[in-house]
């Protein structure tokens, strides 16, 4: 009897401000990994760049990090940028996203018909999505203030983490340390990226101001963009400076925001 | 009051290229950045020389595979290129030898042929009597200043026995310059500090510190290769494409020279001398 593999798409909520090639690794490294559980086919990967609203420092206009993102995606045959959630007049918290493409893989999956007209064996098993991350997602849970309980609970219970990070241990310890993630270790897929590669946007947009060189950190196109609409500079990593995140303030005010909102 | 001069540099950078990845590609980026922020120079060129098979190094592939590789990685850049000299040499040659082919290469046309000489003759004595002899054989350079660019671990590497010989880390730090790019776990500046050979000529090696942490081994990228996972964003697309093609690879080709003791470590340790 075949074991019919749970078809996956992984989404990437962040700031990718810019991306660069480790945002795109997470997704090959995350990919790789599932597949060698055995359970796993993934079958897409969800680049969904935060709105405007969300009110990070430095963060570039959400319809730059969208073209950024396409340029350095166009070669992918399975990882897409969606618009969705930086189309949201407001900050969208991520389970909410993650609401609205678990529906929409339900019904586009769920109606796939090959070009025989048949319905392939792996539409029979319900497509699952699950969260793609680095280490630092997961001790951002610790944070006050910027998530729900109830948010963090559909989150890892509902959904699942697959979180990519140099050493599994720091990763480990912190399921370890909250009982709420602990609950879910079993939806918790934890993937260490053995090669230490710490291309972080913020040190990207850092050598950008000083004019120094980004290449091979992040695709040309992506670099050749930035250039020609004068990206990152000192003036807009001073954006949004002083506000707080936008997390902060509205689940500040509506504590009691049931999941039916 | 002296005018600040700026000395035309061209980087050049040996090793196995086994293959080349981002990480090869930034040290270049990273170096070129540093240098040219000391106002003290321009750097004009960059050269990517693969190591010859007879280095025999364990997993080490055909060099005109890694050589196309390397040409196909530096396709779109404007300054970085690939030179092949050293890997069509039948023996293994020491760096020393391939940094002294290069320099010679950009200087063929300098009006002064002493200067060539001198280079030759300084070689053989020994360290103490170089200092002179190299300060001289800097001030008198026209063309550019030719400096081996390389990792940390490199660096460090000058202490393993029998690996280097102890003129050719003199005639690269002396009449050259190093350019070092920091990695986890090593401390250049420590190093340089512990050895008085290397201490000499400190102002001649210039450590370049790596903020953005890009520790893409190429062992990393074979192992991954071998086991069947993505490589994709740690190599350039047609590089990755290319071994694909080809099944490059493998555990097979991972066992290449694996009995064979290293090129240098079988020349240094044994009797005869080198030329």
């Amino acid at each position: 009897m075949v074991t019919r593999r749970v078809p996956l798409v992984l989404l990437a909520c962040g700031s990718f401000n810019p991306i660069t090639n480790q945002h795109m690794r997470l997704f090959e490294l995350a990919r790789d990994h599932l597949h060698a559980t055995g359970q796993y086919q993934v079958v897409g990967g969800i680049v969904s760049p935060v709105s405007d609203g969300y009110g990070k420092q430095g963060l570039a206009l959400a319809k730059h990090r969208i073209a950024m993102a396409k340029l350095a995606l166009g070669t992918s045959s399975w990882v897409t940028v969606d618009e969705w959630e930086s189309q949201q007049p407001d900050w969208t918290e991520t389970v909410e996203t993650m609401r609205y493409h678990s529906e929409r893989i339900l019904k586009e999956l769920g109606t796939h018909r090959d070009s025989n007209g048949n319905t392939p064996p792996l539409s029979c098993v319900s497509p699952q999505l699950k969260l793609l991350c680095g280490a630092d997602f997961l001790n951002s849970f610790k944070v006050p203030g910027l998530w729900l309980d109830k948010h963090v609970e559909e989150l890892v219970g509902r959904f699942g983490l697959v979180c990519v990070s140099r050493g599994s241990l720091q990763s480990e310890l912190a399921v370890h340390e909250s009982d709420l993630l602990h609950r879910h270790r079993h939806n918790i897929f934890l993937v260490t990226e053995w090669v230490r590669n710490e291309t972080s946007a913020t040190e990207v947009r850092r050598a950008l101001r000083r004019g120094l060189s980004v290449k091979y950190l992040v695709p040309d196109s992506v670099i050749d963009y930035i250039h020609q609409h004068n990206l990152y500079t000192e003036d807009s990593e001073r954006r949004n400076e002083g506000t707080l995140l936008r997390p902060l303030i509205k689940q500040a005010r509506q504590p009691g925001k049931s999941l039916d909102d | 009051m002296q005018k600040q001069k700026v000395t035309e540099v061209v980087l050049l950078a040996c090793g196995s290229f086994n293959p080349i990845t981002n990480m090869h590609l930034r040290m270049f980026e990273l170096a070129r950045d540093h240098l040219q922020d000391t106002g003290q120079y321009s750097v004009v060129k960059g050269i990517i020389s693969p190591v010859g098979d007879a280095y025999r190094k364990k997993g080490l592939i055909e060099a005109s595979h890694r050589l196309e590789m390397a040409r196909l990685a530096t396709a779109n850049s404007d300054w970085i290129k690939v030179d092949d000299w050293e890997s069509l040499q039948a023996e293994w040659l020491e760096t020393a030898k391939v940094v002294r082919h290069h320099y010679e290469e950009l200087h063929a046309g300098d009006h002064n042929k002493d200067d060539v000489d001198t280079v030759h003759h300084s070689k053989k004595r020994r360290i103490d009597e170089n200092h002179s002899e190299i300060s001289r054989h800097q001030e008198r350079r026209d063309g550019p200043q030719l400096m081996l660019l390389c990792g940390a671990d490199v660096l460090e590497s000058f202490a393993v026995p029998n690996l280097w010989k102890q003129e050719d880390i003199a005639e690269i730090v002396g009449c050259h310059g190093l350019v070092c790019i920091t990695r986890s776990g090593s401390d250049p500046y420590k190093f340089i500090h512990q050895s008085d050979d290397l201490w000499q000529h400190h102002r001649n090696i210039h450590v370049v510190h790596e903020w953005i942490t890009n520790e893409i081994s190429a062992t990393h990228v074979r192992r991954a290769l071998r086991r069947g996972y993505s490589v994709r964003y740690l190599l350039p697309e047609n590089v990755i494409d290319y071994i694909q093609e080809r099944r490059l690879y493998s555990a097979e080709s991972e066992q290449k020279n694996a009995d064979i003791i290293l090129a240098p470590l079988q020349r240094y340790t044994s009797a005869s001398s080198s030329s």
